[in-house]
């Protein structure tokens, strides 16, 4: 394959997965890297460094229309940025010292975890409103807008979440995703911050997350700009489509087939990195 | 509202319309690049297979810039990702400045660590 025919079907590939994702709310970073490596036959390290500018591109253009709403809570993002990014930072360097068939191996394992978390039905969360003093130290209670003007919430266990994002961090930077579905699930399960605050500011972190492993990557030589081209323009576009399309689709037949895109990747992948053939 | 509430708010729209100009800045000018990447190198053979790495002008600020001086088209896409890269540094940066304007020195603390460790991140010693 010569490099226009490459690029205009990585493009085409990214745009999908961009719009899927977007659509699907799982984002498209996940299936990008089984992508390339799977379908395309590209070095996984290539794959990973193209994925995680990517992912940069599309948090950045999602959060820009997200921090107007008034929903995101740049307090509680600046804080746990500080895990994901040193989580991000260990990520990478891990990455640039395990074989790759090991990350394969564990990038399988997240996409068939994930598959599960998106077909498993969403638990409820208590709502607690006492306030928890570490939290209030910190100053990260706050409000956001709702028809009957701004609700306020309380914000809990702030040492699980740092925890749980210095985790979230780690795998971003091993395996060039986003990993927002941990971070959703660090600030809406374990801190108790209601779900459209979560998603929006999980939103905002995830690019400042991708940054911090992006540069380890660029200076290590692992991001292609012939490679990052198509796959970055082909995911922003398909996302900002997919959010435009949003609210008037319906959304769960699509989340079914797309986990089964994902389960049948992450097999392939965890197969071909035991025989070697990835 | 009170007056920190206001200048959160108004960091934030800052912030929002920064990360887009980022977003769509690096987009033309990977697409600008990329163009010229795709007319000078469409028809030859694209092989990822081998990881060989990137030659080391392509991995830093310095090299990147050096190489679009001469007219790189792989250089330049290198540099629209390199302005993606820098988005994200840019917003952190500004909220470091929003917070120092509300006179809140805990959290102009926390910013300029997620800050110190974006700058290692990219520029660190190889």
């Amino acid at each position: 394959m010569n490099n226009l025919e490459f690029s205009l079907l990585i493009g085409a590939c990214s745009l999908a997965a961009g719009l899927l994702g977007a659509l699907t709310g799982l984002g498209g970073g996940v299936v990008l890297v089984p992508l390339l490596t799977v379908l395309f036959h590209v070095d996984i390290r290539y794959a990973i460094g193209a994925s995680l500018v990517s992912v940069i591109a599309t948090s950045s253009g999602a959060a820009a229309a997200y921090v107007k709403e008034g929903f995101t809570n740049i307090r509680i993002g600046m804080f746990l940025e500080i895990a994901t990014t040193l989580g991000a930072l260990l990520g990478a360097y891990i990455a640039l010292m395990v074989p790759t068939s090991a990350i394969a191996i564990v990038f399988g394992a997240v996409l068939l975890y994930s598959a599960y978390l998106s077909g498993r039905p969403q638990p409820v969360v208590p709502v607690d409103d006492r306030p928890d003093p570490l939290a209030t130290r910190l100053r990260m209670n706050g409000t956001y807008p709702s028809l009957d003007g701004p609700r306020s919430y309380y914000v809990h266990r702030v040492p699980t979440g740092f925890s749980l994002m210095f985790g979230a961090g780690a795998l971003s930077g091993l395996l060039g995703i986003g990993s927002g579905a941990v971070k959703v699930l660090a600030m809406d399960q374990a801190m108790r911050i209601p779900f459209k605050v979560s998603t929006t500011t999980s939103n905002l972190m995830i690019g400042v997350t991708a940054a911090a492993s992006a540069g380890v990557y660029m200076r290590r030589g692992y991001v292609d700009p012939a490679l990052a081209m198509p796959v970055m323009l082909g995911v922003l576009g398909g996302s900002v489509i997919g959010t435009r399309i949003l609210a008037r689709t319906r959304t769960s037949k699509l989340r079914l087939v797309f986990g089964a895109v994902i389960v049948v990747l992450g097999l392939e992948m965890v197969y071909k990195a035991i025989w070697g053939t990835l | 509202m009170t007056g920190a509430e206001w200048t959160d708010r108004r960091v934030e729209t800052i912030v929002g319309s920064l990360l887009r100009a980022g977003v769509i800045l690096s987009a033309l000018v990977v697409l600008g690049g990329g163009t010229a990447f795709l007319v000078g190198h469409g028809m030859e053979l694209a092989n990822y297979r081998v990881f060989r790495g990137e030659p080391s002008e392509l991995r830093h600020i310095r090299g990147i810039l050096r190489a679009i001086a001469s007219l790189h088209s792989r250089a330049v896409i290198q540099l629209g990702l390199l302005l993606l890269i820098a988005t994200p540094i840019a917003r952190v940066a500004l909220a470091m400045f929003g917070f120092a304007e509300e006179k809140d020195r805990m959290y102009v603390g926390f910013t300029g660590i997620v800050l110190l460790i974006l700058l290692y991140s990219l520029l660190g010693s190889a």
